[in-house]
């Protein structure tokens, strides 16, 4: 009860922030307030998306003849994407979420039922229209001569990631690294341990996000590497500081899958089911790729990917469900309490 | 017994019904939801080696950054007070800064300033000084975060003592250091304990500026608000709580002790002037 409280205490603001639209969506208003909750890195992504879906919505919104044409506003909210997860199965109104992983997504499922089961397989491409994979930034020049995970873990080199406990992004991270050494001639479960162990023996800092860590890197001036999600790592190079840093892409490296649900059970008490299914099918539409494309994350559609060929180079990836078998099974592995993760860090017996 | 003062019936009753609200009834339910853990389960979360690692830090650093804030509180509450010099309002201002300022922003400008890479961090490390990113950070940060809590309460102490105490101690041929020991200390060591204890408490419960300064290795910068949102990030709610519970019996502990100790510097205080 009090968690509740306390999470509810802490979503008041975005609560208020949305306050003034929730009120009135009822399913004959034309006017319509979506709130989506989404994670850090999709800021400006989903602003842009947001503009784009009330336009398309105000052509081609169903039932509206003769009417004045239907308004829809979206709010938006961002944050860890474990955080705003908990926060949409405490009670923050969701009609969207658009997080980081699926496991938590699929905690909405398992904690409050707010999604049914199969809730991945409702949209094409397991629910994620959109994806991005993991890569190195280096200082520029790559002083340092980083190409491959296994340089990650050499002596001297020095390694920004935030901590896989409290960051999806680091999630991916680690688990592109073990999947890299499982992957290689050889590899079994005790090369990837050692191959994780090392880089990890060369952290000086886990930030608790990932927008922490392009900090530490950016604007410290920390580490010589930092593991990030190829958005963050593109925009950092392309736009922040084109001048100091550059994109190192692993020869081999996950897939990442950040997926969009529709919440059932909040759209059915507020009857925006119609609205909220078309936002996020509308992401799979060529506007809401080239949208994606542009702010960096991998568009699925092949006309738009082959657009902007120039800005995603071919990489080879794995997925993880066919290295780790989902993210449930993944996370009880690595990162739960007593997982592979903790055991680096206990001191040896 | 008749009371000379009217009204105790209906504040009392608001008080009861005001405290309870806004703090007995949280912390009931976050007992609650620590209950649903068996307690083996319990036992083993609150004593995870990890989890005693991160109260070390934890309580450590409080007390250490409550102390460093009583001393140089009372020294900064005596300039205020006592002395006129251009400026004086603006630094009165300043004290308060680190109440309006929110905690993500002082430590993120905090680590850029201690980093090893900051203007401050690149010098210090030239002595063999790290700050950013070790338990030092954080006592820096728990510091920042706690200086305005002495000072407000020793401030209105201090402005109200009368000069006159002093004067005639010096009349009766007490030295400066007597002076200072014999009158001036035990009139003030009540305020300067409650303004310890309110920035001890502050520093304990401190997660925002913090998480960005110690680089949460585990075992080493790890503190333990840190661990309870590791545990929420496993939906882990009833460990969460189990950790937020321990926290709230060792601080409830330490304040209880402090509050004692204070009653008896109130007491030893006054006595000389009755």
């Amino acid at each position: 009860m009090s968690l509740r409280t306390i999470l509810k205490a802490v979503s008041l603001p975005l609560l208020l922030l949305t306050a003034a639209g929730c009120k009135p969506s009822g399913p004959t208003s034309s006017e319509v307030t979506l709130l989506n909750v989404s994670y850090d890195p999709t800021r400006e992504l989903y602003a842009e998306y947001n503009a784009a879906f009330a336009r398309h919505w105000a052509k081609e919104a169903p039932g509206a003849a003769g009417k004045a044409p239907p308004k829809v506003t979206v709010n938006q909210s961002h944050g860890g994407s474990g955080k705003q997860a908990r926060a949409v199965i405490d009670g923050l109104e969701a009609d969207v979420v658009t997080l980081a992983l699926a496991y938590d997504v699929d905690m909405l499922r398992q904690k409050a039922k707010l999604i049914p089961e199969g809730w991945q397989q409702r949209l094409p491409n397991n629910s994620a229209p959109y994806t991005s994979t993991i890569v190195f930034v280096v200082r520029k020049g790559n002083p340092k001569g980083i190409r491959d995970w296994p340089d990650l873990a050499r002596e001297g080199v020095s390694v920004i990631t935030p901590n896989p406990k409290t960051s999806g992004g680091a999630r991916w991270n680690y688990l592109a690294a073990w999947g890299y050494a499982l992957r290689q001639p050889g590899g079994n479960e005790a090369t990837a341990r050692a191959l994780v162990t090392g880089i990890f023996k060369n952290v000086p800092v886990l930030d608790a996000g990932a927008r922490g860590s392009t900090t530490t890197f950016g604007e410290r001036k920390l580490g010589d590497v930092l593991i990030a999600w190829e958005d963050e790592a593109l925009l950092l190079s392309k736009k922040i500081s084109p001048d100091e840093v550059e994109v190192v892409i692993p020869s081999l490296t996950i897939l990442a899958e950040p997926p969009v649900a529709v919440v059932d059970a909040n759209v059915d008490r507020k009857g925006t089911r119609a609205v909220a299914e078309a936002y996020v099918r509308y992401l799979y539409s060529p506007e809401g790729q080239e949208i994606a494309a542009k702010h960096y994350f991998r568009p699925r559609s092949a006309e738009v990917a082959a657009k902007y060929a120039d800005r995603f180079p071919q990489v080879q990836t794995f997925t993880i469900d066919e290295l780790f078998g989902g993210w449930s099974s993944a996370q009880k592995t690595h990162f739960d309490d007593g997982g592979v993760f903790d055991q680096l860090y206990r001191p040896q017996r | 017994m008749k009371r000379v003062l009217p009204g105790f019936g209906l504040t009392f009753g608001i008080t009861w019904v005001y405290l309870s609200l806004v703090v007995l009834l949280p912390l009931a339910g976050l007992f609650l939801q620590t209950f649903t853990l068996s307690w083996e389960a319990l036992w083993a979360a609150v004593t995870d080696p990890q989890a005693v690692a991160s109260y070390r830090l934890s309580f450590g650093a409080a007390l250490a950054a409550g102390l460093i804030n009583a001393v140089f509180g009372l020294l900064v509450a005596w300039v205020l007070v006592r002395y006129r010099f251009p400026g004086r309002e603006v630094v009165d201002a300043l004290v308060d800064l680190p109440f309006a300022l929110p905690t993500a922003v002082a430590g993120l400008t905090l680590t850029a300033l201690y980093a090893e890479t900051g203007p401050l961090g690149s010098y210090l490390n030239q002595l063999g000084l790290k700050v950013a990113f070790t338990p030092l950070g954080v006592v820096v940060a728990l510091t920042f975060v706690g200086l305005p809590f002495v000072v407000r309460t020793v401030q209105p102490i201090l402005e109200d003592l009368d000069p006159s105490l002093e004067e005639a101690a010096a009349t009766l041929g007490a030295s400066r250091w007597q002076i200072f020991r014999r009158v001036l200390f035990p009139n003030l060591l009540p305020a300067v304990i409650t303004g310890f204890t309110l920035a001890f408490a502050r520093a304990v419960g401190e997660y925002g500026s913090v998480v960005f300064i110690s680089g949460n290795l585990p075992f080493r910068t790890e503190i333990t608000p840190f661990l309870i949102v590791t545990k929420l990030e496993q939906y882990d709610y009833a460990g969460a709580t189990a950790l937020a519970v321990v926290m709230l019996l060792f601080s409830f502990c330490l304040l209880v002790g402090i509050n004692l100790l204070q009653q008896w510097s109130g007491r030893r205080g006054r006595q000389p002037g009755h």
